[in-house]
């Protein structure tokens, strides 16, 4: 079994998630670098498509309400998906980073539930 | 002296402000951005939660698009989510040790940002002159305080990256790999701004 790493350069980083580069290696090889460019030209793409989407589903086709919640949440989700991926390499992130991240999101679900509670438990009832 | 001076001066440079922390395996600064970028969230978060209350307690409540310009949104929301290319576009040039393409796409970047103002500020005033203010009601109010919170935090990434074309460029002469490391850094900070916007522009002018 002959070791990838091996064959390049010392320093250069040869792992990739998805296309994209561990963004805290010392150095990437010209070629990784280019094929990365590539990969963040093609998300720009799919952010374009999928802000048009909404925009039709939503604005165009005048969903109702709820219908167009679902719709809008979900495709602004996976938009906030690809750029916090790609464009910010959470693909290929440190563990302290993922640390940081899902600290985050617990206290922003947390937020999130308040006017949960407050409907649950109004104040003057 | 000059081996004295030089000594004092190694001890008072910041640590790992190019290359990783053993520790964390990344750079301090990097660190340090996913730190305010976390209490960013909280701090949009707070506002995300306070529009849900207003809404899920009103009785009823406007539909953005009945009277928010959606093709102008729209359009900025493009010119944001090119932005966010274009600075990663800089990023990758810089990391190739093209300085004269970085600059170009940073320069991209800060020319999207002030065409999203100027039509944020079109957007403003047309509000204003049809009367509607932040008093007028309470979606207007929670709109208006989250797109300009979202509107400073670009002004904040023009600053910031008007700084690193002019006199912050020239830390590529001497330190090339930490200016890059800057850049990356602007970028992440700007990445999060497009986020919000990418959830900001549905929520306030589609639902």
């Amino acid at each position: 079994m002959t070791d990838p790493a091996a064959a390049v350069e010392p320093g250069v980083d040869i792992h990739e998630h998805a296309g994209i580069g561990d963004p805290n290696a010392h150095r990437h090889s010209p070629e990784q670098i280019r094929k990365e460019m590539k990969v963040y030209l093609a998300v720009f793409i799919g952010l374009a498509v999928l802000t048009a989407v909404t925009v039709g589903a939503c604005y165009g086709l005048k969903l109702p309400v709820h219908q167009a919640i679902l719709v809008a949440l979900i495709i602004a989700s996976i938009k906030g998906f690809l750029v916090a991926a790609f464009f910010m390499h959470l693909l290929s992130e440190k563990k302290v980073i993922y640390g940081v991240l899902i600290l985050t999101v617990i206290f922003f679900i947390f937020l999130m539930m308040l006017p949960v509670s407050h409907h649950a438990n109004p104040f003057g009832s | 002296m000059d081996a004295h001076a030089s000594v004092g001066h190694a001890e008072l440079e910041i640590p790992y402000n190019v290359h990783p922390r053993p520790d964390t395996g990344l750079y301090n600064g990097k660190l340090g951005i996913w730190l305010f970028l976390a209490s960013e969230v909280m701090l949009f978060g707070a506002l995300f939660s306070s529009l849900i209350l207003l809404r899920t307690g009103a009785d009823s409540w406007p539909r953005g698009y009945e009277f928010l310009n959606v093709p102008l949104a729209t359009f900025n929301t493009f010119i944001l989510i090119l932005s966010s290319v274009t600075v990663v576009m800089a990023w990758s040039h810089l990391r190739l040790g093209d300085l004269k393409k970085g600059r170009i796409y940073i320069s991209a970047t800060v020319l999207c940002a002030l065409i999203f103002l100027t039509a944020k500020g079109f957007e403003y005033s047309h509000e204003f002159r049809e009367g509607r203010f932040p008093k007028t009601n309470n979606f207007l109010a929670i709109y208006f305080t989250m797109t300009g919170l979202h509107g400073l935090h670009i002004l904040g990434g023009v600053i910031v990256f008007l700084y690193f074309l002019g006199p912050g460029a020239k830390m590529w002469a001497k330190e090339p790999e930490r200016y890059t490391n800057r850049i990356e850094i602007v970028g992440l900070y700007w990445h999060f701004v497009d986020l919000v916007w990418i959830f900001l522009f549905p929520i306030l002018y589609l639902m």
